[in-house]
Parts: structure tokens; C-alpha cells; sequence
């Protein structure tokens, strides 16, 4: 594929990863902090940003880790050892050179670094863009879609919770149980944008 | 969580996973993983069956390995001691129903970032012995897996008129149209709120003559 087409198709695969195939809504990953996080907007957005950032890098990394050093070895079978070494290797630097550099980052973010190690989303990317043996540019193009759609979700539910959080909820639905099938509505929702990638 | 009793009975074990503590409604803990293949009850019980053993023998090994294990590198061990039996799954799988493999996709991968095998080896396994850990381990993942097929099997009847891909009376026939948001991914979303809130309902109401 020329260079042309593989940034198109990267956008087009970047698109598609925010909306319709969303990482949260379409395909359940990260559920957990999306859950647990999500009652109020600042640490929402907090969360959000530093999946956005290490899911992206975390991606490439494992992409390069994968076809340079497992295809080669042919050991394809121990990716899953070797991409959770490499993000959690990854977020314990990351968060070494925030507290080092920027603690005003580090007190945004510092509480959520550990928490990502552990999120389905970051290693759930990695494994998809194995499966669907995307190249290097619409592995980026793919990283980035998912960490902002993951980022948009909780968002919205944040920003939805909140309003809640006043409101008259059965005892048994409370918490967790409202939280779901508000998700179940905004997948619905996400899946409506379809229509815009149909074809492709 | 319940402070630790010095000797609990296999029996105490078994209802704290089952029932009292179960890990998707009294926690809502590790669903990401799983949710997804919960649109076919076959799907469901392969992946199910591949969770038990992961945490059960993980938590087992975490438990054998507790006094050996530096304190700061704990998580660090332990991860690799789930992924270590995740491979073993997929290999297995991989050799004897490699269709079943693909069907799952990243998912029998993603057992290893499940927030329940890690937070039960961190939990349990690291401060019981080996045998209490393997039990916790063996119901925590099978209170799981039971609301799992609950929500698949619901799924798979509503949506597709089949039950482990064989046809349902009724369900199947013209007769009933089919529900076809419910093996989108909204319908697992939805069937899994609806599990929470009855079975929420029914602990409330258990708890409640307690006061």
C-alpha cells in the first residue's frame, strides 16, 4: 500500500474506533474504571487523558515489540507476557518522569497511572491490532481512536452521573446498575453513527 | 469486605463467591472481559470454563508463593502468574478448537487484565494458604460464570431464538419476533443491568428483617 492510502485508511480506522466500534461501547473494555471513576467529571477527564496518552503509545510500542522481535522468534503465542510487561514497564516510567518533571501533571494524573496497568482497554488494543494485523501508521491511527473514544465515554457518563446524582433512583438500580444501562443507551446511540462509515 | 475468621469452612467459601460477595453483583467487578462473548452461551461457557481455571490455580500459585515473593514487585509476580495460565488456555484452545479460539478474539487474552483474578489473588490468595486460595478462587469464578450464562442465555434466547446454538420452542419460530438489540452490544449492557438490580433487589430485601 503506498504511504497515501495508509493514512487514509488510518483515519478512516481512527474514526471508526472513536464512534462505531467504540473500545468502551462496542467491545466492553475498560468497563471497571469506567464504572468506578466516573462520579465525578475531574477525575473522569484525569482518566481520560492518561488512557488516551498510553494507550497510543503503549499500542506502538507493542506493534514494533511484536513483529520485530515475536514474529522473527516465532513466539507469537507469549505476546500476552510480553505486551503486560511492556505496559505496565511503560506506566511505571511514565509515571516516574511525570513526578520528576511536572508534579502539577502528576497530581492530575498520578493517582490513575497504577490503575491503567490493569485496564482491558490498553492490553485489549494491543491484542485487536494483532488480530486485525493492522500496519505500523493505522496502528497510530487506531491507538489514538480508541484512547479518545474511551475519553468521550466517560465523559459523557460522568457528566450524565452527575445529574444523578439528585435524582430518585430504585435501591437495587443505584450505583453500578443505573450506570449500565445508561451505557446500554449510549452504545446505542454510538452505533447510530454507523451510517457515516457504511461502505468503507 | 468481611475481616478475616481464622478458620472458614470450605462451605463459608463457597456462599461468600456464590452468593454474598459475588463478584458482578455485590462488586461489579471484572466484567469488561467477559460481557462481550456473552452473546452466544457457548461462547460464554468456553470462556467461563478458561476464568475458573485461570483463578483458581493462579490464586493457588500466588498463595504457594506468597512467602517468597518481594513485597514491591508483588503485583508485578503475580501478573505474570495469571498470564502464565491465561497462555496455557490459549494454547489448549488453540490446539483443540482453534474455531472457538477466533470466535473469542482478544477476549481469552484479556482474562489476564480481569480485575477479578487480580484482585482475588491480591486479596485472598496472598494471605491464606494454598488450599482456601484455590477454593476462593474456584467460586469467586463460578459465581461469575453463573450470572454470565444468566445474561447469555437470556441473550441468545431474546436475540436469536437459540439456546448453545440449538433452536427454542417458540423463541425460534416466526411467531416471535426477534429482539435483535439484544446480541448487540446495548442488549448486553441492559440484560446485565437488569441482573444487578434483581439480584441487588432480592440481598436488600434478605438484609433488611436483619436490622
Amino acid at each position: 500500500m503506498s504511504l497515501g492510502a495508509e493514512v487514509s485508511q488510518a483515519l478512516i480506522v481512527c474514526v471508526a474506533a472513536i464512534f462505531t466500534q467504540n473500545i468502551l461501547l462496542a467491545y466492553f473494555l475498560g468497563l471497571c474504571p469506567f464504572i468506578g471513576v466516573s462520579r465525578e467529571i475531574k477525575a473522569a477527564f484525569g482518566l481520560g487523558l492518561a488512557v488516551i496518552f498510553v494507550l497510543t503509545c503503549t499500542v506502538l510500542l507493542n506493534w514494533l515489540a511484536y513483529h520485530y522481535v515475536l514474529v522473527p522468534l516465532g513466539l507469537e503465542f507469549f505476546r500476552f507476557i510480553l505486551f503486560i510487561i511492556i505496559i505496565a514497564a511503560f506506566v511505571q516510567f511514565v509515571e516516574m518522569v511525570v513526578e520528576r518533571y511536572s508534579p502539577f501533571l502528576y497530581q492530575q494524573l498520578g493517582v490513575f497511572l497504577p490503575l491503567i496497568t490493569v485496564n482491558c482497554a490498553i492490553m485489549g488494543a494491543s491484542l485487536f491490532m494483532v488480530i486485525r494485523d493492522y500496519s505500523f501508521i493505522v496502528t497510530i491511527g487506531y491507538g489514538l481512536g480508541s484512547g479518545v473514544g474511551w475519553f468521550l465515554a466517560i465523559m459523557a457518563m460522568a457528566g450524565i452521573r452527575q445529574r444523578l446524582a439528585t435524582d430518585r433512583i430504585p435501591r437495587g438500580l443505584q450505583g453500578p446498575g443505573i450506570t449500565l444501562i445508561i451505557a446500554g443507551l449510549m452504545a446505542m446511540a454510538f452505533i447510530g453513527f454507523s451510517g457515516v462509515l457504511q461502505g468503507r | 469486605m468481611s475481616p478475616a475468621t481464622p478458620t472458614p469452612r470450605a462451605k463459608d467459601i463457597a456462599l461468600q463467591g456464590l452468593w454474598r460477595e459475588n463478584p458482578i453483583f455485590g462488586q461489579v467487578l471484572g466484567i469488561c472481559s467477559t460481557l462481550a462473548v456473552t452473546n452466544l452461551v457457548l461462547n460464554t461457557v468456553v470462556m467461563c470454563v478458561g476464568l475458573v481455571f485461570t483463578l483458581s490455580l493462579s490464586s493457588a500459585t500466588v498463595s504457594i508463593l506468597r512467602t517468597l515473593t518481594p513485597r514491591n514487585i508483588r503485583m508485578m509476580v503475580e501478573t505474570l502468574i495469571i498470564a502464565f495460565y491465561v497462555i496455557i488456555v490459549d494454547v489448549l484452545l488453540g490446539a483443540y478448537w482453534p474455531a472457538m479460539r477466533s470466535n473469542l478474539g482478544p477476549y481469552i487474552g484479556l482474562i489476564i487484565t480481569n480485575c477479578i483474578v487480580m484482585g482475588r489473588c491480591e486479596a485472598y490468595g496472598n494471605s491464606n494458604p494454598p488450599g482456601r486460595a484455590f477454593l476462593d478462587g474456584f467460586f469467586m469464578a463460578l459465581g461469575y460464570s453463573v450470572i454470565l450464562l444468566i445474561v447469555a442465555t437470556f441473550r441468545e434466547i431474546l436475540g436469536l431464538g437459540t439456546f448453545a446454538g440449538l433452536a427454542v420452542p417458540f423463541f425460534a419460530s416466526p411467531a416471535w419476533d426477534k429482539w435483535i438489540i439484544m446480541v448487540t452490544p446495548p442488549g448486553a449492557f441492559f440484560m446485565l443491568a437488569i441482573v444487578v438490580w434483581v439480584f441487588r433487589s432480592i440481598q436488600q430485601r434478605k438484609e433488611e428483617p436483619a436490622k
